[in-house]
């Protein structure tokens, strides 16, 4: 039961910080399909920190900082190439973002297989190959629940990200560029820097997500699957989060028990007497999410903005 | 031309030489960020040795045995021995015409049918059931195949007309359940009746069901033939390059290919004149399933590769591609056949480059500068379109005459 625990929190922090990306940058009036992309470049910059850090000889409290950090900054760097193409250049967003996507896993393999120097696209960051920093030193124990630290930072992210939308100047700003960016530039608004910032913030909350999933689940992590569809799977969340914070949080613990599942259904007595293949338990998040969208898309309270390109000159 | 260009995505077919010149810009761009990639990444590896260069050197060994091997893809001269390179070329364009016919024919309705992977691997599966364990001849595994990928692009149509869900979201949900299911139904604990427990593969086509192979064919140049005896190509490209003008045709010739053009184009001015436009998002979505499990078909019934169900656990390339491969060509089915044969170019020509400096994957970097550019090509587009508006807009005109 702990288990279960454990990885439905590590799940849900994963699935709510990308969400929260999703949201930020929906709410600004862009449409984020690039987040899996940025989950892939801000793991990669995350566990290749580890390893400089890890040489480097960093005490380990220091080095979860400073790998978080640059994880979220390297999803943020790459967030910036989405915003430049839907902001300055008015491309399509969809589209835009599933070459970052593709691009993404590309850049993630090729600089994977120059790390090890091999052909191998897989790098390990586990206690046996780092002695100074590893994975371990992302969770902590309390009482019998393991917890991680990407945990604390969805929880902060949760109470942040709603203070700042309905609390601040700032968040008020932002949405009214998703809902209907004419009018709220015709009050002074700059539109192109709000939709900026939404991107730019949901590829920091992306970039982080993208490590707390690879890090502190395992020891090492192969690039070439990506990360194996988590990125549009926050992208349900948020739908079925209905764009608000708190929706966000449920809609995360909910999906996450399904991912659970996957990593300890053989633990698990009555699941492991049914006998069913481990990729059963890998398709049940995805099919949890076609049925909760069929039911709960056609009264959605999406951006009405959102997705379309502001050009100033059609006011 | 008063027209306000609001709908890149649809790719408009008016103006289809700045469509062209754009997607030669963006390919050209694309080579250009690649080639530096590559400098950058024999940059790394020489002073890893701790050898210094000129940058001289670097440029020629970037060029020689890296670069030059995209550009010359399966012509590559060391690969090329007795027409592999351009076998393999050949056999991986046949697939990505198909995929990327299915995501231009969805384009064409406004749809994006990202879930190209799913269909094609649905379409794998469907296609390796008639050949290995019906045995079936090989025109029947490929309608097999089709009717696999329709079926998976069905439910996504389905979806987007009567529940009004995004179908980029269902189409990528269905691309990761076709994916596990694939696998789980090939395997099957090790029972399954494709799978050989000694290669942990399925079985191979060749040994269980010869008649289900495509045909192949080959050119004679002299008195030899170009391809050796063990190499020869399948005609799955001739089939692809069939389904494509096929396709062109459906398009612009009929009744049905206005339809569907016309919900992608105002979908409530469509069904303002009486066209049932829920019934066209399912039709477009069908049919775009069906190219990609076609394609999937075009290619396990080759015999060169088999299915790994327990080591594949990434989506399959050639439905990503396939979105390059339709952007490339905006959307036009006949770009298609050429776009296809230009990212399976690279992508067979990346394979043959030093590996132990470059890894083959540069070329997917240039695929994905390329829709990355692609997704505003529209300014380009405007800008091509300023710069020679006083001379070619006559000369435009006059060819949209003909055209008609």
């Amino acid at each position: 039961m702990w288990l279960l625990l454990k990885y439905t929190l590590l799940y849900a922090s994963v699935l709510a910080l990308v969400a929260l990306g999703g949201m930020f940058s929906e709410r600004s009036g862009i449409i984020n399909i690039a987040l899996e992309g940025i989950m892939v470049i801000g793991g990669l910059m995350g566990v290749v920190m580890i390893n400089i850090l890890n040489a480097a000889g960093v005490p380990a409290a220091l080095g979860v900082i400073l790998t978080i950090l640059a994880a979220g900054l390297a999803g943020m760097a790459y967030s910036s190439l989405l915003a430049f193409s839907a902001v300055n250049l008015k491309a399509d967003q969809t589209i835009g973002g599933t070459a970052l996507n593709l691009l993404a896993t590309a850049l993630a393999v090729v600089i994977a297989k120059r790390i090890n120097g091999s052909d191998s696209p897989k790098i390990s960051y586990n206690s046996t190959t780092n002695k100074a920093l590893c994975n371990l030193d992302f969770s902590f124990q309390v009482g019998k629940l393991t917890l991680n630290w990407f945990i604390v930072v969805a929880v902060v992210a949760l109470f942040a990200a709603w203070f700042v939308l309905y609390r601040t100047r700032f968040g008020m700003r932002l949405m009214s560029c998703g809902e209907h960016p004419q009018a709220a530039d015709s009050v002074g608004i700059n539109v192109y820097k709000m939709r900026w910032c939404g991107v730019l913030i949901s590829g920091v909350l992306g970039g982080i997500g993208g490590m707390a999933y690879i890090v502190p689940a395992v020891g090492d992590w192969n690039f070439e699957i990506g990360v194996a569809g988590m990125g549009f799977l926050a992208l349900a969340v948020m739908i079925f989060g209905q764009w608000k914070p708190a929706g966000i949080a449920a809609a995360a613990l909910f999906f996450a028990v399904f991912r659970a599942m996957a990593n300890i259904f053989d633990s698990i007595a009555f699941l492991n007497a049914m006998n069913w293949p481990k990729e059963i338990y890998n398709m049940m998040p995805f099919i949890a999410s076609m049925v909760v969208l069929a039911f709960t898309s056609r009264n959605s309270r999406a951006p009405k903005a959102e997705g379309v390109p502001y050009d100033k000159g059609s006011r | 031309m008063k027209k306000k260009n609001t709908a890149p995505r649809l790719g408009s077919t008016s103006d289809s030489l700045g469509s062209l010149l754009a997607s030669l810009i963006c390919i050209l761009a694309g080579l250009v960020i690649g080639f530096i990639a590559l400098l950058i990444l024999g940059w790394i590896t020489l002073a890893q040795d701790g050898n210094s260069v000129t940058f001289g050197e670097m440029l020629s060994k970037t060029w020689n045995s890296g670069f030059k091997a995209i550009l010359s893809g399966g012509f590559y001269k060391t690969a090329n021995t007795m027409g592999m390179g351009v076998r393999a070329e050949i056999l991986q364009a046949a697939p990505l015409i198909m995929t990327g016919l299915s995501v231009a024919f969805a384009f064409k309705t406004g749809l994006f049918n990202i879930g190209a992977a799913g269909q094609y691997t649905v379409g794998a599966y469907f296609a390796l059931y008639a050949a290995l364990v019906l045995k079936l001849p090989w025109w029947a595994c490929l309608i097999a195949s089709a009717i696999g990928g329709a079926i998976w692009g069905t439910v996504p149509g389905i979806f987007k007309a009567f529940l009004n869900v995004n179908e980029v979201i269902t189409s990528i949900m269905f691309n990761w359940i076709g994916l596990y299911g694939v696998n789980t139904l090939i395997y099957q604990g090790g029972t399954g009746a494709m799978y050989n427990t000694n290669t942990t593969k399925t079985f191979t086509i060749k040994q269980v069901s010869p008649e289900s192979l495509l045909p192949t064919f080959n050119v004679t140049i002299g008195e030899k033939g170009y391809f050796g005896k063990m190499f020869l190509p399948t005609i799955g490209i001739f089939i692809a390059i069939g389904v494509a003008i096929l396709i062109w045709v459906v398009l612009n010739k009929t009744v049905f290919g206005y339809e569907l053009k016309a919900c992608g184009f105002n979908k409530n001015a469509a069904k303002y004149a009486g066209i049932n436009d829920k019934k066209n998002v399912i039709l477009s979505m069908t049919i775009a399933g069906a190219l990609a499990g076609l394609g999937a078909g075009l290619f396990y019934l080759s015999g060169s590769k088999e299915w790994e169900p327990l080591v594949s656990t990434a989506l399959p390339a050639a439905g990503f591609n396939g979105i390059s491969v339709a952007l490339l060509a905006s959307s036009n089915p006949i770009g298609c056949i050429f776009s296809a044969i230009f990212i399976s170019h690279i992508t067979v020509g990346g394979g043959y480059m030093d590996a132990s400096i470059f890894p083959g994957e540069v070329s997917s970097i240039i695929s994905g500068v390329v829709i990355y550019l692609c997704a505003f090509s529209l300014l380009f587009k405007s800008g091509i379109r300023k710069r020679f508006t006083p001379k070619t807009r006559a000369a435009a005109g006059n060819g949209k005459e003909a055209d008609a």
